[in-house]
Formats: structure tokens, sequence, C-alpha cells
């Protein structure tokens, strides 16, 4: 097994599971001699894999400043999420990675004010930001985080939300599901308009995922408000099986998703045929 | 310039496979495709190219790339040799000779895939130039010379004698390796007639005055808008054909089988003219036959180029305008979107 060549996967062990939501679980992963399987940056990649079913491109949720474990929140709604989410504690995956770029926060995210925009399962890309920001708290300013999903029941991570971001210096958390319910004090209609009706300052940096219904019209709410496409970021999925640019399925123009991507600035996307 | 008489080709042939695989245009039933040598084997060297090209050979159309082993719980990967045996192709085309390159700028380029760079360095590629280039050839709008070609030995098959001349370090090693069935070839002025009339007979072939300007000098945008798109697409019927006989097509799937007594996951050719290639669970990214066919086609002359330094990953070699069930094809693309000289 000393051949190099980024189609081979590492074996993995999942060493937790957490069910955030009715169809969304969270998957501790480690190598099966512990530690992590690899280092990533926040917004990285990777191809998980049940042998046997087929591998797909998971973002990585976890921060790269956890030493421990990696995870990786996934949404059942195909054939190998829902192989994974049968899956026990113990069991063996296969993980290839890192994959694709990352959220700039070396670079032109630090010092920034930063708005987290996400719908759904959404957040799982962004958590890997949002918590590498929180471990490094003094490298950027104002953290907003702007949440939402169809009901309580499907806020992925509510209990982290709740305890620790909700609770962290210079940290506003607003959270909104789509229709009023019971045990819901909260705001509530679509993200969009709750962006609206934040009156965000628009000098801030903006990195948003979710539903590519939720992207358009909180992008041209944003505009409306006064930022600019160079100020937000998001993270883009599409279907993929070599993870290296050669395949040629995530082809958008010049580019491929999963090797010049998943993170792209909005002004960038504008460059491309609207094919995602 | 070395020569050997034409009636001895076998014996060529016999010498270059005592020390390794020879691979070259074989006939079998009515088709063609480059396979592996033996006394039997049906050689045809007057096809101008065979229905299936020679990236058969570095990018097989199914090829395994690892077996997993499932024990309980634990799961073991294991993947094959990286070592292929060395290996000779004679009789290639300049135009896939060209292909092969546009390949490499894939599969050899960050990160470098070791299957196709593995078969790639046990290959020694022998040219053959081309003397009866048909209709469907315009090599020469992408710059590719058919009586030049490039390759470790670059081949003329001219007046009963076939001419041979090395042209790098593996070339020349191959050629000292079988030196024997050689004479010094004096006179190569056979050579240089047969040039001369193969020059005269392309400028006069229906699609070599296809201009490549438009796509050069326009933006990418502007061309992916371009309404010539919505009547060109429409005849097409997704059937991937061309894609199959495409030097330069490389999009893959890889999947996972079950044996039965383990799991093997490999990688075969796919296309971009199916629907399922960009289906997802959430959504259709390209969603009627318009976007794949303008897929396939800006991804040829726009999108390749504009990462390749300007190299276009098409090399006219004509496959796709004799197979094509309803006769669309790229000269036709390239045509109606911008025109000819």
């Amino acid at each position: 097994m000393s051949r190099n060549d980024m189609l081979i996967p590492k074996v993995a062990v999942i060493t937790g599971i957490t069910t955030q939501t009715p169809d969304v679980k969270t998957y501790k992963v480690n190598a099966p001699e512990g530690g992590k399987p690899f280092e990533h940056m926040p917004g990285q990649c990777a191809m998980l894999s049940i042998p046997g079913i087929s591998e797909a491109m998971i973002s990585i949720t976890s921060s790269p400043t956890n030493k421990e474990y990696m995870e990786f929140s996934i949404k059942r709604c195909g054939c190998l999420t829902e192989a994974i989410h049968a899956l026990e504690e113990g069991d063996e995956i296969t993980v290839r990675g890192p994959l694709g770029n990352h959220f700039p926060v070396e670079s032109e995210l630090k010092g920034k004010d930063l708005v987290f925009i996400a719908g759904g399962i959404g957040l799982a890309p962004l958590r890997s930001v949002i918590n590498y920001c929180l471990d490094n708290r003094d490298d950027y300013g104002e953290i907003d985080i702007v949440y939402g999903s169809r009901t309580k029941q499907d806020l992925v991570g509510f209990e982290e939300i709740q305890n620790v971001w909700a609770k962290a210096p210079n940290v506003n958390v607003y959270l909104t599901i789509d229709n009023p319910q019971e045990d819901w004090d909260g705001h509530v209609g679509f993200v969009p308009n709750y962006v609206k009706e934040l009156n965000l300052s628009v000098d801030k940096t903006v990195l948003m995922c979710g539903p590519p219904i939720m992207i358009k019209f909180t992008l041209q709410g944003l505009i409306e408000l006064g930022f600019t496409k160079e100020q937000i970021y998001t993270t883009m999925e599409l279907r993929m099986k070599c993870g290296i640019g050669k395949c040629g399925r995530c082809n958008i123009g010049s580019k491929y998703v999963c090797k010049d991507g998943p993170v792209f600035r909005f002004d960038e996307l504008d460059e491309l045929p609207d094919e995602y | 310039m070395l020569r050997l008489s034409a009636d001895k080709l076998d014996k060529l042939f016999s010498a270059i496979s005592d020390a390794k695989e020879l691979y070259l245009p074989v006939e079998e039933n009515g088709s063609s495709k480059f396979d592996k040598w033996s006394e039997e084997t049906q050689v045809n060297l007057n096809r101008l190219n065979t229905v299936k090209s020679p990236k058969d050979l570095f990018f097989p159309q199914s090829e395994d790339l690892m077996r997993f082993k499932k024990e309980g719980k634990k799961i073991t990967v294991d993947t094959p040799d990286e070592n292929c045996k060395e290996f000779v192709v004679f009789g290639v085309r300049a135009c896939d000779v060209k292909s092969i390159e546009v390949l490499d700028r894939v599969f050899l380029s960050e990160p470098v895939d070791t299957y196709y760079e593995s078969k790639r360095k046990a290959a020694t590629i022998v040219s053959l130039a081309c003397s009866e280039p048909e209709e469907s050839c315009f090599c020469n709008i992408f710059g590719i010379d058919a009586t030049e070609p490039a390759a470790d030995v670059s081949t003329w098959l001219a007046d009963d004698y076939l001419y041979w001349e090395a042209k790098t370090e593996k070339g020349e090693a191959l050629t000292e390796s079988i030196k024997s069935v050689f004479e010094q070839a004096e006179d190569t002025s056979a050579v240089d007639a047969q040039k001369e009339n193969v020059k005269a007979i392309i400028e006069k072939l229906p699609l070599s005055g296809l201009n490549l300007d438009y796509f050069k000098n326009n933006d990418m945008m502007d061309i992916f808008n371009s309404e010539k798109w919505d009547e060109l697409y429409e005849a097409c019927l997704g059937c991937g054909t061309c894609t199959f006989v495409c030097p330069t097509c490389q999009c893959y799937d890889i999947r996972d089988y079950d044996t039965g007594h383990g799991i093997v996951r490999y990688r075969c050719w796919d296309s971009c003219m199916y629907s399922d290639f960009t289906l997802m669970a959430g959504g259709q990214p390209r969603t009627t036959q318009k976007e794949r066919f303008r897929q396939r086609f800006m991804h040829k002359l726009v999108y390749f180029p504009m990462n390749n330094d300007g190299e276009f990953s098409c090399v006219g070699c004509g496959r796709c305008v004799n197979k094509c069930p309803v006769r669309l094809n790229i000269a036709k693309v390239i045509r109606a979107l911008g025109g000819e000289v």
C-alpha cells in the first residue's frame, strides 16, 4: 500500500456519532492508530466512502484547531448518505483529502468583522470557519451568525450554537425558522428577509452557505443593503468523482469546483457560466 | 534516416515484440483499434485512423484502481503495482500523437495521476505519417503537421519502404535494440515527395479551412451566451459516441463493484453528454441537452485552452465527424460559431 495517488483513500474509523436533526448526523472520525486522518484548512473537503457503495465529497465541519479528531455533518439524502447513517461507532470508512481551496482565514478575513449566513445543512462547512475564528478570537472582529432552518428540530448543532457560540465574546447569534412552532420564541421567517431586517453594517465580510434559493435571495438582499460582491464568499457543491480536477464533472467555465473551489467570492462567480 | 522494405514489416514487429509488448492498428470484426501484436494479428496500416484511438493504452476504457477487503469492521486497501511493463505503440498518426500531449496536460499536472503516468513512462510511441488524409481530417487547423508526426520515433510508409527516424532518447534506445532489421536510407526523396503530395491534399480538404480565431479572440461568456447553441444542439441525441471515440475526451467515472470476494473500485470513461453525469440528490446544474452539448465544445475550444496555454482539446482527427449518428460534430460547431476563411 505504498502507492501515492490522490485517488487512493486512507482508512478511518468512526469514533462518535451525534444525531443532530431527524436527517443529519455528525460523525467523529479518527485514523485507526488515533489522531486525525490528515490536516486541513477551514472550508476544505474530503472524499468519504463506504467501499462497495460509493464515494462523495463532504465538507469537513470541524475546525483545524481541533487536534483530536475530524468531524463531518451528513444529511441523509442519497445512496451513500443513507448507508453512512446506518453506520455505528467503531465502523471503518475511507477518507481522502484535504481537497479544494479554503476560506482565506489567514489573509483576507483577518481583522475583519465577519457575518456567517447559513441555511440548513449549509452550516456544516461554515462551522469549521466559525470555530477556527473563535479559537483565534483576537485575529477577527465582531462575528454575526445568522442561521435558519425549516423547524427548530432541523437546526444543526443547536447545543453548540446556544452553549458555545452565543456565549463567546463579541459574537451575535441570530436564529430563525421558516414557520411558527410551539416551543420556539425566536425569530420566524426566511433567512434572506431576516438578513435584511438585521441592518448589518456594510463594511463586514460575509460567508454564506445554504440551498441555492436562499443564496440567490440573500445575495440580492445584501447587494441592496450596499454590500459588494467582493465582500461575499460562498462554498459550492457539484457532483464530483475525482476531487482533483480531472474527471470533468464539476467543471464550471474554466474552473473546477473540487480544485479551484469550493470556496468562491461572488465577483469570481460572476465571471463564470451560471451552471451550478 | 533508416528504412526497411514494407514486405518485411513482420520482421520489424517480431523484433520489437521480442523485447517489449507491441501495440498497433489492428482490424477486427470490421472495426479497428490498437491491439497487441502477434503473428496472427490482422495489422492494417492503410486505415487512416482506428475507430478507437490509442488513448485506451494510457487511459483504459475501464481500469481497476484498487481493491478493498472488509473483515468485520476493518477495511484494507490494496492497490495495483505501480510498475508497468514497457511497451511500444506503432502506427500512431500525428493527430493521435498530439492527443496524448493533451491527455498529458490533464493527467500529469499536479496532483499526478500515477495510473496514467506509469503507462506513459513505459511507452515508446512510434508515429506513422499520413499518406492519404480523408475528408473528415482537419488536424492542420490545430497546427498539426500530418506529414511530420512527433513522438519517440517518426515513420513514413512510402514507395514500398518504411522510413524510420528516432526523435527522442526513448526512440533511439528502441532503434538501437532492433537496428539489424534496418538499412541506411541513402535516398529519402520518396518521403519528401509524399510530404509534398499530402500537404497538397490537405489544402483541398473540405474542413481544412476552419478558422479558430473566434474562439481565440472572444470572451468566454460571450461564446457561452451565443445564440448559435440553441440551433446547434437540437439534433444531439446525447448518445456519447463522440466522447468515446474522441482521443482527447478524458472525463471519467469511479465506481465500486462487489465481486463476491472483495470490492473493486474501478474507473471508466464517462461522458458529459449524459444527464446523470452531473445529476445530484440536490438537483441538476446542466438541465437540458443544450447545456451538456455546449459544455463539451466550450471545454474543448474555450475552457481547456484558458487553462493550458491556448492549446485546444481537439486534434482534428475526424472520428466524431465519421461516427456521429446525426452528423453533428466539432467542425460544425466551429463553423457555425466562428465562420470559415
